[in-house]
């Protein structure tokens, strides 16, 4: 017999989770297309910087305009018009920057409650198949983010970030939408909360640290034409210092992650190392970022190099997490698809 | 990259010569190099970081092609089944061993390079790091005011005295930060700590190396076998009495503690109120009485994620089926073969697969080929084709096809008890023969074909499959893990960085200047150094200068 009021609880959590998330992609687009707007301001900025002939900007210095940060110096007329339109321009920047941050705070806090309504109607931690690993990977993503932004602005990746999860709930909802089941008897273990929990840290870590090495190489990409930089935007060289970071606590996370795995695979299947697809690939990611750390000490292989490195290796963390998931046979096939 | 100043290097972690904060070395052309000097450049190559990145990449990239092609060892029914779907492309992936990565040559052969590599960076780094352990800090730069974080107060009018005080409070504060200090001519102290970075760095290559130690050399005594146990019978840990061993290099049948396992029972668990999940698997346990030689019989259970330790061994549950036991009597009565029989099953819902082969006792050798369904369908709801609806015995029916002729089981040859080579027999009844396959529920009996006699079905009991595994190794190879990474940790995250503050005279004023200087990563480094010249400067009751 099933137990009814059991089963209606269930339902109902399950509904909440879903509405919760359905509200906060609606959210999360919002806020991308401000953080893009806010993007499309800071690089049409900086190309009309470099349009700008030195003498005019040194000119402009002089006539005390330091504080007005951008230039509108190609703009035909009078300074003092020039001087107004460039402090509304500045506001106006900053606002769609703070409102994609406002918007990307709300859409997360109902992310984080939709997580946990699944978790609720689960009756168990919600990263057990493919959709629920999304809902908590896409949740620590952005978790990071924000937290970041304490003693780092790092607002000009929020169209990276925002984009990102919202192509990932999408595809979470649409195509990895499994209804609650329970667990099967492998996945019954604290390895589950702790090996997968680390995993998806890593891979938070590992797409802001990718996210980071690609706006750095934009960055480089116009230092190297005499181009000037992305305004409002660290220089490469702070970027590649900030990837740098990211990326080593996510390859900590990683190792955990291989060594929780381990373990937990002696338990579960009587080896800690069976060159399983989902193992190999998450040797791989570890090598390839073992590599990045070490491109990073190579005389010649610093910035540009390293970077792509970082690019790649979290693209193997993606493949890793799709299409091994998804069309790749092995012990790991807990998609639920 | 800005340049960095050239310092005392006998307290620098010693790095190959192609590091980025190593110092840049002129060219160097050598006319000719001679047999030393040629075996020289290749270690040097082979130890630079250049090779080991290139190593490593490669690592990387060789491990892709066995994700895409089923393991011998993982997935051996995967490479049969892809051989006989792709031939000829099979023959060229055979070729170079892609069926075995892992163990093959070419995959050998660049983690032995990359760990010679490896380990040539180890030791010299090892023996230039236990000797920078014990090497004072070195002495304080002319001019630090072109060193990273330089800081300096406003001048102060001040005596001899009040100078050997400021460095010794300079000292005693750098002392108390965790720095390793040295006062040069009574005018400046000179600090380095996170030295734990080096030590951190060089435990976290050497457990590396360790890991492939323990699985290289370990390997040889690891050895696993399988036994299908059905409920009610037991298994013996000696060589005779597993299914199939695979045993390693120096493995001894002698070595095996003869302990004895019995299933009592076996339950399994399914879901029953989730509609999403009506007849999931939720819960495997297995009960079995342990007996160890000179000690008490015990109970115990094993689970899927809890396996069973004992005599040296690891016992695992990883699969687990139904045995329908089958009596087979002669045309007489009398009985001929009793015994269960465990399938394999075919599908969530525990639709199986046997095979009874019965040599001796009847007119000719008979095997038969049956599929059980635990809960049959019925063929009003899903079709003339028979199949399971549920992994439950909620309406179970075992139908057999049957053969006549050689079983292969004279020649000596070992011959899979799970599969029936029909190539020398012939069907005489089941699909295909004119004669209707034989459909039994427990407790029925049907006559055999050609009055060979009779079959019946008793019952249906479960059984489990263990697998029994002996790895020295496990121990060492956790070991090692661990001391990875806590090497990682504290070699990533502990900086090694140097610290100077400097008492400058000029005239009758004197005031002092702060800076630093990072050995390897550090992005706190100035705030490092800010936060020394602000407690200093504090004790000394002097301003910074803006």
């Amino acid at each position: 017999m099933i137990p009814v009021h059991a089963a209606v609880t269930q339902a109902t959590l399950v509904n909440y989770s879903l509405v919760a998330i359905y509200s906060s992609m609606f959210i999360y687009a919002l806020a991308f297309i401000f953080f893009t707007y806010d993007l499309a301001w800071r690089v049409s900025e900086a190309r009309q910087l470099a349009a700008a002939p030195a003498v005019e900007v040194v000119a402009a210095k002089r006539a005390g305009q330091l504080t007005t940060k951008t230039a509108l110096l190609d703009r035909p007329g009078p300074v003092p018009p020039g001087f107004e339109v460039a402090a509304a321009t500045k506001v106006k920047r900053s606002l769609s920057a703070r409102l994609g941050m406002v918007f990307t705070v709300m859409a997360w806090l109902l992310h984080v409650g939709g997580t946990v309504f699944r978790g609720l109607a689960a009756g168990r931690v919600p990263w057990a198949n493919m959709f629920e690993f999304t809902l908590t990977a896409t949740a620590i993503i952005i978790g990071v983010f924000l937290v970041i932004q304490f003693w780092q602005d790092l607002q000009f990746l929020g169209a990276y970030v925002t984009g990102f999860v919202l192509v990932f709930l999408g595809v979470a909802t649409i195509n990895f939408y499994v209804d609650v089941i329970p667990l099967p008897p492998a996945l019954q273990s604290y390895w589950l909360v702790i090996h997968v929990f680390v995993a998806s840290l890593g891979t938070g870590f590992y797409g802001l640290g990718a996210g980071l090495s690609v706006v750095q190489l934009i960055q480089a990409r116009r230092e190297a034409r005499g181009l000037g930089p992305v305004r409002a935007v660290p220089t490469a060289e702070k970027l590649e210092a900030l990837a740098y970071r990211l990326i080593v606590v996510g390859f900590v996370f990683w190792t955990f992650t291989l060594i929780a795995g381990s373990i937990w695979a002696e338990h579960a299947w009587g080896r800690y190392w069976g060159w399983d697809t989902k193992e190999v690939w998450t040797f791989i990611v570890w090598v390839i970022f073992a590599g990045y750390i070490h491109a990073r000490a190579t005389r010649g292989w610093r910035g540009s190099r390293s970077a792509t490195l970082a690019i790649i290796g979290f693209s193997a963390v993606l493949f890793n997490f799709t299409i091994v998931n998804l069309y790749f046979h092995g012990l790991h096939s807990y998609s639920g698809l | 990259m800005a340049s960095r100043p050239s310092s005392d290097q006998s307290t620098d972690p010693k790095r190959p010569s192609d590091h980025f904060d190593s110092p840049e070395l002129a060219e160097i052309t050598n006319p000719r190099l001679g047999v030393v000097g040629t075996l020289r450049f290749f270690w040097r190559q082979l130890t630079s970081m250049r090779t080991a990145l290139f190593l490593l990449l490669l690592v990387a990239f060789a491990a892709v092609p066995g994700s895409l092609v089923p393991q011998q060892t993982s997935d051996p029914n995967g490479v049969i089944q892809y051989k006989a779907a792709n031939p000829g492309w099979s023959k060229v992936l055979d070729f170079f061993g892609v069926f075995n990565t892992y163990s093959s040559i070419w995959f050998s052969a660049i983690y032995i390079l990359l760990f010679i590599s490896l380990i040539g960076c180890i030791i010299p780094r090892t023996m230039h790091h236990i000797a920078a352990l014990r090497t004072p800090p070195p002495k304080t730069p002319a001019r630090l005011d072109r060193l990273p974080g330089y800081l300096r107060t406003v001048d102060a009018p001040v005596s001899d005295e009040d100078v050997a005080d400021g460095v010794g409070a300079a000292r005693d504060l750098l002392r108390a930060s965790g720095y390793r200090v040295r006062v040069f001519d009574n005018d400046s102290a000179s600090a380095e700590r996170g030295y734990l970075r080096e030590t951190g760095n060089l435990i976290f290559h050497i457990a590396l190396v360790g890991i492939l130690v323990a699985v290289g050399l370990g390997g040889g005594f690891i050895w696993t076998g399988q036994k299908v146990i059905p409920v009610g019978q037991s298994f013996a840990n000696t060589l005779s009495d597993y299914d199939s061993i695979s045993p390693g290099r120096w493995f001894s049948p002698d070595s095996l503690e003869p302990y004895k396992l019995t299933l009592t029972k076996f339950t399994p668990v399914y879901e029953r109120h989730n509609l999403n999940a009506i007849g999931e698997a939720i819960d495997y346990t297995a009960y079995l009485r342990a007996s160890v030689p000179g000690q008490k019989a015990t109970n115990v259970t094993i689970k899927v994620n809890s396996p069973l330790r004992i005599g040296d061994t690891d016992v695992y549950l990883l699969s687990n089926g139904v045995a329908p036991v089958v009596t087979v009597r002669n045309p007489k009565g009398k009985v001929v073969y009793t015994q269960p029989i465990p399938f394999l099953p075919q599908d969530a819902d525990l639709t199986s697969e046997g095979v009874i082969k019965i040599p001796d006792g009847l007119s000719k050798q008979v095997g038969m080929i049956g599929l059980f369904y635990p809960t049959e369908c019925s063929p009003a709801v899903c079709g003339a084709a028979p199949r399971s609806v549920d992994p439950q015995l909620i309406n179970p029916v075992l139908t057999l096809q049957v053969y006549t002729g050689d079983l292969g089981l004279n020649s000596g040859k070992p011959v899979n008890a799970y599969s029936l080579d029909t190539d020398k027999l012939t069907q005489i009844s089941g699909f295909g023969t004119k004669t209707p396959g034989i459909t039994l529920r427990p407790g029925q009996t049907a006559k055999l074909p050609n009055g060979l006699g009779t079959v019946e079905l008793n019952r249906v009991i479960r059984y489990v499959g263990l697998d029994i595994h002996h790895d020295p190794t496990q121990l060492w190879v956790l070991s090692f893990a661990v001391l990875v990474f806590l090497g990682l940790i504290t070699g990533l995250f502990i900086p090694r960085r140097r610290v100077w503050i400097k008492a400058v005279r000029r005239g009758g004023k004197v005031h002092y200047e702060y800076a630093g200087l990072a050995r390897g990563e550090d992005p706190r480094l100035d705030d490092a150094v800010a936060e020394i010249a602000r407690k200093h400067s504090q004790l000394l009751g002097l301003n910074m200068k803006p």
